[in-house]
């Protein structure tokens, strides 16, 4: 895979993962034209598309796209599964997952599609053994946690 | 707010997002977003040292800030200190952070790599993922570099954590994918394979990943994975759906496992052993088994993930190409898809069915379903999918229904997406042609498509009709005669007419015994339309024209009549004056054997690949067409040419006026330049040459190896001995305009020099704006250029402007601008000034556009030393160049490497073109550039590069 893009129905990227290297400003232009493509597509039109050389699966779930782009020899079926297994982990972290909670979290967006694929590629398809990295994670950081002060307590620093 | 506020909660960073999320325009975005950039600064810059957590959370808010898609440029210090924090989630966003800000500043480098050091040597496995998913993410040559030699270690360690031989597989798949160089095949390899033999099925999902890209590169090193794949895959495919616990997906047992597993046979051949293969055979009919079974469930992602694996098997059964048993199977399983109501499966189907039909094996399979096809291309909703099958159509015609395709993607065309008419116009013309048996049918089909798609009809296909008519003279007559039907419609395509007037031209005669289409209908057919055609096709029609005074001379009176029209022989358009006078002439002085002679016949062109499969090639890319479509394609060709190998030049049209490029060269794909002759501007009586080609070399110029500029003696404003000599800045000044052509040449505190440019081809006009600042008159004003120039105002008023113009002919390529000398007296002083004129070589480029494969050939073939000038400098302008106003093609995806640069252009001289190839690699980290020109012409490629180098 050579990246995932999370965007919402308005065309607000919400989350972007590049496994190979790009400048900015090519990031930005792919960004945009993607978006554009698949925001354009009706509903029933098949998930994949050709896209320069690349392969474009996608699929929406509620407000949110998933976008990959993969290369030819790769395959359309199991990345549109990689898709719903990354959506099955977030909404098992966050409990019914929506836009707002990848919005707010987007770190752990992050942290979590690190574990489930690494360079473009499946590196535990798992769902427990996932969210068991992930958890041990949060429950280091628990630990670590210190008292902070009533500024910081209301979101003033 | 968020629904759930796992773990830490940084407060601040929560608030602040929901403040960006309440902005209601961008204006206000961007106001908050500078507050809380001033606010992070300041804490930043601080005397209190912030604490691990608070430095966690500004760095957070900038990388959301980032994220947002604004740059940031400070802060990348304070994640670096992050990574060395013992705190886990503190460490975590460090990672984060750097892993999506990228810096190359060589410093930060260092202490990230030594962090990273550092955690992989903590033993520590949390740690190590994190250090290993940073650089998996990264990927760059400098970590490449510093970790290439220890992950492998890692990797196969016998201590090693799961979890860490996971991250360890795919970090150094992603350093072997940036700098394979770097990763050193070594001992740890036979251990790598033997990973797929690993109880943990996370790490062989992992490990295989790496093992396929190695195998790709390194076949021989790691052919002992089949066996293993082998045995591995039969494991899965017959556990039961449980077996496999949290690896089975929606009751598919390990369906990415599985997929990868069959992707990494498609590395090799058959197995060899008769026993791993047996197993596999048995594996594969297993999968194709299932596909019959009714589905465990009624969920998509069931039937996803159990048909991903389905199409992977039929993959690796097409790649094998040797099972006939299987590759029927496939097929049909494979046509029941076709008819399915998942649209992705339909599309897969037709995908798959493409390569299936190349295959001897199941070529008959696949056209049985022909019918489902062509209803999939009358009825799907889907551009995408209408394309897939279009290109199944394509792959699987063939001489028993090449007539039903073609009939069937004619018809299609008429209401085809304006996005893939071109391809489909290519797809049968090249049917068409390929099989053809009768070429009256292929002569239709052509005229055919003119008819339904003019416009998307390339010139490659109506060259190649007129190839085959001339070759083939079973056909010429009822070609002949098709075209003069067509030309009754009252709106016919131009593409029609040029087809029309080139075929009538060489074989009217064939129909002009029937009174409908005498000599004098068939010429006032063709003249009807010659009003509304562009001035190529009326070229083409007036060379018709003189064929038709030869095959007809009872039409002589009538045709000289027109070209002797004002219309015609005063024509503004020089080619077309050309022709007219020429063709005249020719066709009053000349006898008749000469006439004859000179417009006999055009001669068969020679045998030779389809003009227009190169183009569906050059459109699809490589690979689109297969190697054996392009032997068929070649070894049809030969058969329609019916061995016409004679090259006669004498006799075409193209011999009576070499300036004007024939069809015929075109026809046989070697395009000559354009003329001279009609690039030059319309007013070309006006036009002054002023750098004429004889006379000594003036003596300001001040250089002798100059071969472009000499004036003329008799320009005599210049005396060279009272100009001043050129000022410093000069060289500086004419830098500032190598990319542009308008801006202020000079100024000081008298005078002001403005300049406007345009180029085309070989030929240039500048205008001269001398603008006098003060409000006193310039009196004897003179300027002079080493060459001549047609005098000035010799007044300029206070506060006014004269202006100048001068035209520029490029006639070689030349190193030293010309001067530009300017006297005139202001209150009894005079002044003189003397400035280098902004013409450099580059003004002269026309781009060329060209593919990747192109590009590194021609940049092979220019590999002479003297061919070839380079120059590494420094910056001097931020970096984020845009090659701009150079005059040469920008080349997009031409480079591997994307910050590259490559462009191509011909430097237009009236002696000669010389082809030019430029690449500019940036190095972000150094600040620096190289820049590497190659030409076919030495001085060229010095003179290029030392002026782009001053331009970044």
């Amino acid at each position: 895979m050579q990246f995932m893009l999370l965007f919402s129905r308005q065309g607000k990227l919400r989350l972007q993962k590049w496994y190979v290297p790009l400048s900015d400003k090519e990031k930005k232009k792919i960004t945009r034209e993607l978006v554009q493509t698949v925001l354009a597509r009706k509903p029933k039109m098949c998930s994949f598309l050709e896209w320069r050389d690349l392969k474009i699966v996608y699929k929406r779930y509620a407000s949110l796209y998933f976008c990959c782009a993969i290369e030819n020899q790769d395959n359309e079926l199991i990345t549109l599964e990689i898709i719903h297994r990354y959506v099955e982990l977030l909404d098992k972290y966050f409990g019914s997952v929506c836009e707002l909670d990848i919005i707010f979290n987007f770190e752990k967006a992050y942290f979590i599609l690190d574990e489930f694929l690494l360079g473009g590629e499946a590196q535990e398809t798992s769902k427990k053994n996932v969210l068991k990295a992930i958890e041990q994670a949060d429950l280091l950081q628990e630990e670590a946690e210190t008292p902070r002060s009533v500024l910081e307590e209301i979101g003033l620093t | 707010m968020p629904a759930v506020s796992k773990g830490d909660g940084m407060r601040g960073l929560a608030v602040f997002i929901s403040d960006i999320r309440n902005c209601k325009s961008k204006e206000a975005e961007i106001k908050r977003i500078n507050k809380e950039l001033a606010n992070i600064r300041s804490k930043f810059k601080g005397d209190k040292a912030l604490d691990g957590y608070s430095k966690k959370k500004y760095v957070c808010k900038l990388l959301f800030i980032f994220l947002l898609g604004h740059d940031i440029d400070f802060g990348h210090m304070e994640a670096v200190n992050l990574l060395s924090s013992n705190k886990y989630t503190e460490k975590q966003i460090g990672y984060l952070f750097i892993s999506v800000l990228v810096n190359s500043n060589s410093e930060l480098i260092r202490l990230i790599n030594n962090a990273i050091k550092n955690d992989l040597a903590s033993r520590n496995p949390t740690f190590m993922c994190l250090a290993l998913h940073c650089i998996a993410n990264v990927g760059s040559r400098e970590m490449a570099e510093a970790f290439a030699g220890e992950i492998p270690r890692i990797l196969v360690a016998g201590d090693t954590m799961d979890s860490v031989k996971q991250s360890a597989a795919l970090c150094l798949l992603r350093l072997y994918k940036t700098s394979p160089d770097l990763v050193l095949m070594g001992e740890w390899t036979s251990r790598v394979v033997h990973l797929l033999n690993d109880q943990h099925m996370g790490v062989v999902t992992a490990a295989i990943s790496l093992i396929t890209c190695l195998s790709q590169k390194n076949p021989d090193e790691f052919k002992t994975c089949v066996s293993l794949a082998v045995s591995r895959l039969s494991r899965i495919v017959s556990s039961a759906s449980t077996d496999l616990q949290d690896y089975t997906y929606y009751f598919v047992p390990a369906p990415w496992l599985s997929c990868k597993l069959l992707r990494l046979l498609q590395c090799y051949p058959p197995p060899e052993d008769g026993a791993v293969k047996g197993r596999l055979v048995e594996c594969l009919e297993t999968i194709l088994n299932k596909a019959q079974e009714p589905p465990k469930s009624k969920k998509v992602q069931h039937s996803n993930a159990k048909n991903a694996i389905l199409f992977e098997a039929i993959s690796l059964i097409i790649h094998y190409d040797s099972e006939p048993n299987l590759l029927v199977r496939a097929c049909n399983q494979l046509g029941q898809f076709l008819q399915h109501r998942e649209t992705n499966l339909r599309y897969l189907a037709l995908e798959s069915m493409c390569t299936l039909a190349s295959s001897e094996f199941s070529h008959e399979a696949v056209k049985t379903h022909i019918e489902t096809v062509i209803n999939a291309l009358k009825t799907e909703r889907d551009v995408s999918v209408r394309q897939r099958a279009a290109d199944l159509l394509y792959a699987m015609c063939d001489r028993s229904n090449a007539k039903q395709i073609v009939a069937e993607m004619l018809s299609y065309l008429e209401t085809a997406d304006y996005s893939i008419r071109e391809e489909m116009v290519l797809k049968v013309a090249i049917l068409a042609e390929k099989y053809a048996v009768d070429y009256s049918w292929y002569v239709d089909t052509i005229l055919n498509l003119i008819r339904i798609a003019g416009d998307y009809v390339s010139e490659e296909v109506w060259y190649r009709v007129i190839q085959i008519v001339i070759n083939r003279d079973d056909v010429q007559g009822y070609a002949a005669k098709t075209v003069f039907e067509a030309l009754q419609a009252p709106a016919c395509h131009e593409n029609m007419v040029k087809v029309g007037g080139y075929i009538l031209g060489e074989f009217g005669n064939l129909i002009a015994g029937d009174p409908r289409s005498s000599p004098l209908i068939q010429f006032n057919l063709l003249h009807s339309k010659f009003h509304l055609c562009s001035v190529p096709t009326r070229a083409l029609l007036l060379s018709a024209y003189i064929k038709f005074i030869n095959l007809f001379p009872e039409t002589k009176p009538t045709i000289q009549e027109v070209l002797r029209s004002d219309s015609q022989i005063r024509n503004s358009d020089v080619e077309l004056q050309q022709r007219a006078v020429e063709y005249l002439k020719l066709s009053s002085i000349a006898s008749t054997d000469v006439l004859a002679t000179v417009l006999e016949e055009m001669p068969p062109f020679p045998e030779r690949e389809s003009s227009i499969l190169a183009k569906l090639k050059k459109k699809k890319g490589p690979g689109a067409v297969s190697v054996s479509e392009l032997e068929d394609g070649k070894r049809e060709g030969g058969e329609l040419n019916g061995g016409g190998e004679r090259i006669t030049d004498a006799s075409a049209i193209a011999a009576s006026n070499a300036s004007t490029p024939s069809p015929s060269a075109d026809l046989l794909g070697l395009r000559s330049a354009a003329p001279v002759g009609s690039a030059a501007p319309s007013a070309g009586s006006l036009l002054v040459d002023v750098f004429s080609e004889a006379g000594p070399v003036a003596p300001s110029s001040g250089v002798t190896d100059d071969n472009f500029l000499s004036s003329t003696p008799s320009s005599s404003s210049l005396g060279s001995e009272d100009a001043a000599p050129p000022l410093p800045e000069s060289d500086e000044l004419l830098n500032k305009f190598v990319c542009k052509n308008n801006g202020v040449l000079f100024e000081n505190q008298l005078l002001q020099i403005g300049i406007k440019s345009e180029y085309r081809q070989n030929l240039g006009r500048m205008y001269l704006f001398y603008g006098n600042k003060t409000s006193v008159q310039f009196v004897s004003f003179t300027t002079a250029l080493n060459v001549q120039t047609k005098p000035v105002e010799p007044l300029v008023e206070g506060g006014a402007q004269v202006q100048q113009v001068i035209n520029i002919e490029c006639l070689s390529d030349f190193i030293e601008a010309p001067l530009l000398n300017i006297k005139f007296r202001y209150g009894g002083a005079l002044q003189n000034i003397t400035l280098k004129l902004p013409v450099t070589i580059n003004k002269f480029f026309q781009p060329t556009e060209m593919s990747s494969q192109d590009f590194f050939q021609r940049w092979k073939q220019l590999s002479l030393p003297q061919q070839e000038a380079q120059k590494i400098f420094k910056a001097n302008n931020a970096m984020d160049t845009e090659l701009l106003g150079l005059g040469t093609a920008l080349l997009e995806n031409v480079d591997p490497n994307p910050e590259n640069f490559v462009c191509a252009g011909v430097i237009q001289t009236k002696a000669q073109q010389v082809g030019c190839l430029l690449r500019l690699e940036p190095n972000a980290q150094a600040q620096m550039y190289r820049l590497t020109l190659r030409s076919s012409k030495d001085t060229v490629s010095k003179r290029l590069c030392e002026l782009l180098a001053q331009q970044f």
